[in-house]
């Protein structure tokens, strides 16, 4: 219960929006150092709200019944939503301050998207769920375009915002249908109306696949991904690591919680749909990956191919599909995290990298550095020992326990093609001679240097003692 | 016994060398530092292996020195680990094999010793680990990690298609084992348990076993390799290091074979006498055909290469003939060919070392300036011919004669093949060994010198050994191939 009206600032929203307030002013009163305090003072405001959540009771949120539920899925998920921005405002504070960019909203920013993002996975209706969506994609638009000099950041914001607004848009409709059929907006009464039906009408049906269709933007699967490789290209490196972490957590979290809260009963309905994006996500990810040179265009394409492997998981819609998806989404955070903790520290010639040809000659150079990147390709092509195989593991043990083996094997026939470029980044580093050695230059400051190190940490020894990580995500309940 | 975990410091004894060898500087002085770190590291681990042999109970068919923790808290995965008479000599064979390799690019190996060296030391710890693993996940973990070091090491270290070779290596063998992943998850589905001790039996209903068979037969099939899967073998052991082909034709094909008895064998028995046909086809396609193709090849690593592709041909006659002898003589060749072709391909990087050429044509008369190095040549093509008195004899004829209780037309064909593998290999020598030299290029060829003499001469000791002595080595397994047999007959007897 609400007894006490202080109480109302400690629930983890209400607190993070009031902090990213406070942020704002504080960074625009500051005279100098702006963007540096701003973005301590939010890494301060998100460990802080992580405490506030691994706390957070119930009762807390008793008042918002309607709009937002609260479970233990939920909260793991904002918990590594809260985490991924954490790192990754830690790791692209040195890079943005390398470019001059040095506007203190970006923390900001990035405050706004996460407060977006703890709503969107705890919505527990499609009203709060649009409006949590919207204000997190807003911040990424205002995020991705922030470079305002440069044409190429500018042309992805606008890209993401034209896409983002038509996915919005097409989401919406499918809102409006999903509610003019079902008369209710919460997910609760939504399921309680259908549970009176076999079969979902055409205008559900409709509206069904239209928010799919949003969804699959959002998470960017295929053949709704376009927007990923470009928007992933042009923005600043830094934002492009904070899109490949974060806002997939939240999405990944929105499009579970929508299948099987509101739609359980329907899973022939969506079950197709989300099969159909699973394997063409896992096998355009692993195909188009292979032809690119640039390494962020490349992440995009093997984000994509991740996102089919997590869908398999929701295909399986079990309580081991959550087990797995929890697993692999961390073990996809952690990955991230440290491949972007290199990537923003990778200097070629003073320009930070991009091609991923300028990696030759780095084992000569930077031979831990090629080591943590090879073992984190590894990881993401799953080859065990590396946390990245776990996740597979868990998601197939999803699709066996509900007999979807031809999934499975398309599953593992794309993580062999995937290999493959994967592979190639270890090539390129190990295999070729390079001529011109000592241009790469490796500049990590302390901070990103202990983020990097605990995610290769856990990269590495996750093997060690996999219980802890597994016992978590066992208990999870959507 | 031994009330200390002597199968997990065999494991892990390498891995703890490489990581000491890790925070090694590496420059001109040190790179000796290393060498001899890693040396030191895989000698020790070979003296704690012969420990296992020595206590070896010959008379317990089931596995010894088990350690078992729980590893998962949510399913029955274990860190499980033993040994029994057929993964012994696997175990012996890696902690053998692996210091000769380091003995043997001890030279050589001149750029990024460091890595080379934490490769190789990674590559003992994964395969002494799969072999010693009694958990399928353990394995199939140990399996799959066997590949990062080797890509590497064919990748680094390798000849001018190395690149080509080693991607080749590593997809091929990745394509193969990830649907092996989806095979242990479905068993384990069904039985809710990864123990191999447990599995081994007839847990399947037929439909089901008959798909798990296929799906680590493309494992394994791969690995050992069989025809018309063995195309990556060539091109991985000619572009690799001398070092690393001695492993890759030693143990990792024999990773194929060990998995066939274990998985096949002991956990599939109905699906393997339905696939049997299948197998002895392709194994003898494969001996008399990849016989034939060795005898026109012009590199010398490339006709050893063809030569493992016909050897293990035997060897999968030997397994899926599923009767003691065959069986004995499928471990005994495995293990001969792990000591005879890891033996020649050390000779050929001999030859290499001096010429940097694995021409045929470009030698020559070798034995009038290598008098020692054609003897100890000479030891080993005998093995690889199987000889009687050599090890190559004993897996051959035990494997003949199993056969011909299956089927004669099985015993012609290994036998066309034996005597394919006598032409081509005394052709091979004749070619490089005797006459008078008639390249230049030869005529101060210096003979085998004390680095070599320590690498060459234990391997033709065990090699003879072997061919005098077999039971030294069949007794410790004879009760373990028995047990698979015997549950493999109660399971067709149905």
């Amino acid at each position: 219960m609400l007894n006490n009206i202080y109480n109302i600032f400690f629930i983890p929203e209400i607190f993070l929006a009031c902090s990213s307030f406070v942020c704002l002013l504080f960074g625009l009163f500051l005279k100098k150092n702006a963007f540096r305090q701003t973005s301590n003072l939010a890494v301060f405001v998100l460990l802080f709200t992580i405490f506030l959540v691994y706390n957070d009771s119930e009762s807390n949120f008793a008042n918002y019944k309607s709009l937002f539920s609260h479970s233990s899925f939920i909260n793991f998920f904002k918990i590594l939503a809260l985490l991924g921005s954490i790192a990754s405002i830690i790791i692209s504070k040195d890079y943005f301050l390398g470019i001059k960019l040095k506007n203190f909203e970006i923390p900001v920013l990035f405050l706004f998207s996460t407060l977006g993002m703890m709503l969107m996975i705890a919505s527990n209706n499609l009203m709060s769920m649009y409006l949590a969506i919207e204000l997190q994609s807003l911040s990424l638009y205002v995020a991705a375009a922030i470079k305002r000099d440069s044409i190429s950041s500018a042309e992805s914001g606008v890209k993401y915002f034209i896409l983002g607004a038509l996915s919005s848009g097409i989401l919406l409709y499918g809102f409006s249908l999903i509610y003019g059929f079902t008369g209710s907006m919460n997910f609760d009464d939504i399921s309680f109306y259908l549970s009176k039906y076999d079969n979902l009408n055409l205008g559900l049906i409709f509206g069904l696949v239209f928010v799919m269709v949003g969804l699959a933007f959002k998470v960017s699967a295929v053949p709704f991904h376009m927007w990923t490789p470009d928007v992933y290209e042009g923005a600043p490196n830094s934002i492009t690591g904070f899109f490949a972490i974060v806002p997939k957590i939240a999405a990944v979290a929105l499009i579970y919680r929508f299948c099987l809260v509101p739609f359980e009963n329907f899973y022939l309905e969506w079950s197709q749909i989300i099969l159909f994006l699973s394997i063409a996500s896992m096998f355009l990810g692993a195909i188009a990956a292979i032809a690119q040179s640039n390494i962020k265009r490349l992440l995009a394409y093997s984000s994509i191919g991740h996102i089919g492997y997590i869908l398999i998981a929701l295909v399986a819609a079990n309580d081991d599909g959550i087990k797995a998806a929890s697993i692999y989404m961390f073990s996809y955070m952690i990955m991230n995290i440290a491949i972007f903790a290199i990537l923003l520290s990778l200097k070629v010639k003073n320009e930070y990298l991009i091609n991923i040809s300028d990696l030759k000659g780095l084992s000569k150079s930077n031979p831990i550095v090629s080591l943590s990147i090879s073992i984190i390709m590894l990881s993401m092509a799953g080859i065990p020992p590396f946390i990245g195989f776990f996740g597979k593991f868990y998601v197939f043990i999803a699709a066996i326990e509900q007999e979807l083996y031809v999934l499975s094997v398309l599953g593992v026939l794309a993580s062999v093609i995937s290999a493959f470029y994967y592979l190639r980044i270890i090539k390129i580093m190990y295999f070729d001679e390079s001529k011109s050695e000592g241009i790469i230059n490796f500049k990590i400051s302390f901070q990103s240097k202990i983020i990097l190190f605990l995610s290769l940490f856990l990269i590495i020894c996750f093997i060690f003692y996999p219980s802890l990580l597994i016992n978590i995500s066992a208990s999870l309940t959507i | 016994m031994i009330d200390w975990p002597l199968v997990s410091v065999i494991i892990f004894l390498p891995f703890i060398g490489a990581l000491i060898i890790l925070f090694i500087k590496e420059d001109e002085l040190t790179s000796i530092n290393i060498k001899w770190a890693a040396l030191l590291t895989t000698l020790g681990t070979f003296i704690l292996s012969l420990i296992l042999w020595l206590q070896f109970d010959y008379s317990n068919p089931s596995y010894q020195y088990e350690e078992k923790f729980r590893w998962f808290d949510d399913f029955n995965f274990f860190y499980h680990v033993g040994v029994d008479g057929i993964s012994l000599f696997m175990i012996l064979l890696s902690t053998f094999l692996t210091p000769l390799c380091i003995l043997a690019s001890w030279n050589n190996i001149k750029k990024r010793v460091k890595e080379y060296m934490l490769s190789f030391l990674f590559l003992e710890t994964v395969m002494i680990g799969m072999f010693a693993s009694i958990d399928i996940l353990l394995f199939y973990i140990f399996f799959e990690a066997v590949l990062i070091p080797m890509y590497l090491i064919i990748g680094i270290w390798g000849g001018n298609r190395r690149i080509y070779a080693s991607f080749k290596f590593f997809l091929y063998t990745l394509l193969g084992s990830v649907l092996m992943l989806i095979a242990i998850i479905v068993m384990y589905r069904n039985t809710s348990s990864m123990s191999i001790e447990f599995l081994q039996g007839n847990y399947f209903s037929y439909n089901t076993q008959l798909f798990l068979w296929l799906a680590f037969f493309a494992s394994f099939a791969v690995k050992i390799p069989m025809w018309p899967f063995h195309t990556w073998l060539p091109d991985a052991h000619v572009e690799a290091p001398t070092a690393g082909s001695v492993i890759l034709a030693g143990v990792l094909l024999k990773m194929g074979g060990y998995g066939f008895i274990r998985f096949s064998l002991g956990m599939l028995p109905e699906a393997t006498e339905f696939f049997i046909p299948l197998i002895m086809t392709l194994s003898i396609v494969a001996i008399v055909y990849t016989s034939l193709v060795a005898l026109a090849q012009t590199d010398i690593k490339k006709l050893i290469a063809y030569s493992s592709v016909a050897h293990m041909g035997i060897v999968t006659i030997g397994i899926f003939i599923v009767n003691q002898q065959g069986l004995e003589g499928a471990m005994m060749q495995m293990i001969s060919h792990g000591l005879v072709s890891a033996a020649l391909f050390l000779c050929v990087g001999v030859i290499y070392d001096r010429m940097h050429t694995r021409e045929i044509e470009f030698y020559g008369g070798l034995v009038q300036r290598m008098p020692l190095y054609a003897t100890v040549f000479m030891i080993f093509m005998l093995g690889s011919v199987g000889l009687p008195g050599t090890s190559g004899f004993i897996g051959e004829f035990l494997v003949i004669v199993g056969a011909f209780k299956y089927s004669s037309y099985v015993v012609i064909g290994a036998a066309f093949g034996i005597i394919l593998s006598a032409v081509y290999m005394l052709y091979l020598y004749k070619r490089i060994i005797f006459g008078s030299i008639t390249n230049n290029k030869l005529a101060d060829i210096l003979d085998i010198n004390t680095r070599e003499k320590i690498i060459l001469i234990p391997l033709a000791i065990s090699v003879i050994l072997l061919g005098i002595f077999p039971n030294l080595f069949l007794d410790p397994m004879r009760l373990s191939l028995e047990l698979i047999i015997t549950n493999y007959e109660i399971a067709n007897a149905k």
